[in-house]
């Protein structure tokens, strides 16, 4: 699973690549949370789900840990790009609450 | 047709790639679409997630797990079965284990949704445990717009997925 990080304005898009499982989760987030610090500024975070090939719960356990650390610099985020069985887990888990859909 | 496969792996976090594709490139022989397929795989991994993360946790080496899969059904699909097995801890609280959101590693960033996602995304789900003995996760899916008659199992597994809920 791979991040990459894309500002336009104020906005930071993370665009995820690849399979989101337990396994590859894990060195995932110690770069993601980098992420998080270096674009604590920003206006808003948006995660680009249009390359994740494979999602199971771990994903949700890894945006919402996301979430609450960008909530701590009062960022908003958002997902946008969910391919139609990323979206049917994500939808299932009421995350679209925290982090609409855009 | 008949087909089946049995598949024994050591509970690794490196294995979990490994055994939903295994298990997907299994049941092509269902010709499912590519949304059963997304389907089965995700609960697949879900299941095999859970042995890895939680059976074995308390004894820190890496034991075994076992996939097993049944296809019944030709090319314009059918039904596949397919249960998850360790010789793990065992679920001490099984009513709890099934609610979504539960979970016994809070601080770890589990979601709790792993048996949830496995019984919305399968047509059948059971589960069997023992603490000290370990785990078993039963599930099917039926594939194909070929109008399937459950067998008496099927049913079975069914009604005590139903019961869990």
């Amino acid at each position: 699973m791979q991040i990459l990080a894309e500002t336009q304005g104020n906005v930071v898009y993370l665009h995820l690549r690849g399979e989101i499982d337990e396994h590859n989760a894990h060195s995932a987030r110690t770069k993601a949370d980098r992420l998080v610090e270096r674009y604590a500024g920003s206006e808003r975070a948006i995660f680009d789900l249009r390359e994740v090939s494979f999602m199971d719960s771990t994903g949700i356990g890894f945006l919402i840990g996301r979430y609450k650390r960008f909530q701590r610099f009062g960022v908003p985020v958002y997902l946008t790009n969910p391919t139609n069985s990323t979206d049917k887990i994500l939808e299932m888990s009421g995350i679209y609450t925290l982090m609409p859909k855009v | 047709m008949v087909n089946t496969m049995k598949l024994e792996i050591m509970a690794l976090g490196e294995n979990e790639a490994f055994a939903r594709s295994a298990v997907a490139a299994f049941a092509l022989c269902l010709n499912p679409s590519f949304s059963e397929l997304s389907d089965i795989k995700t609960a697949v991994s879900e299941a095999v997630t859970n042995s890895i993360v939680h059976a074995y946790k308390h004894s820190g080496q890496h034991d075994t797990l076992s996939i097993e899969c049944r296809a019944e059904g030709d090319e314009h699909g059918g039904i596949l079965h397919i249960t998850v097995t360790d010789g793990g801890c065992g679920i001490a609280d099984m009513e709890k284990a099934l609610l979504p959101f539960y979970t016994t590693l809070e601080n770890d960033e589990r979601s709790g949704m792993g048996f949830t996602i496995m019984q919305t995304f399968m047509d059948g789900f059971s589960l069997e445990s023992e603490v000290g003995k370990g785990t078993k996760v039963s599930m099917f899916r039926k594939i194909g717009k070929k109008s399937v008659v459950a067998t008496m199992d099927d049913v079975a597994v069914k009604e005590r997925a139903d019961a869990g809920r």
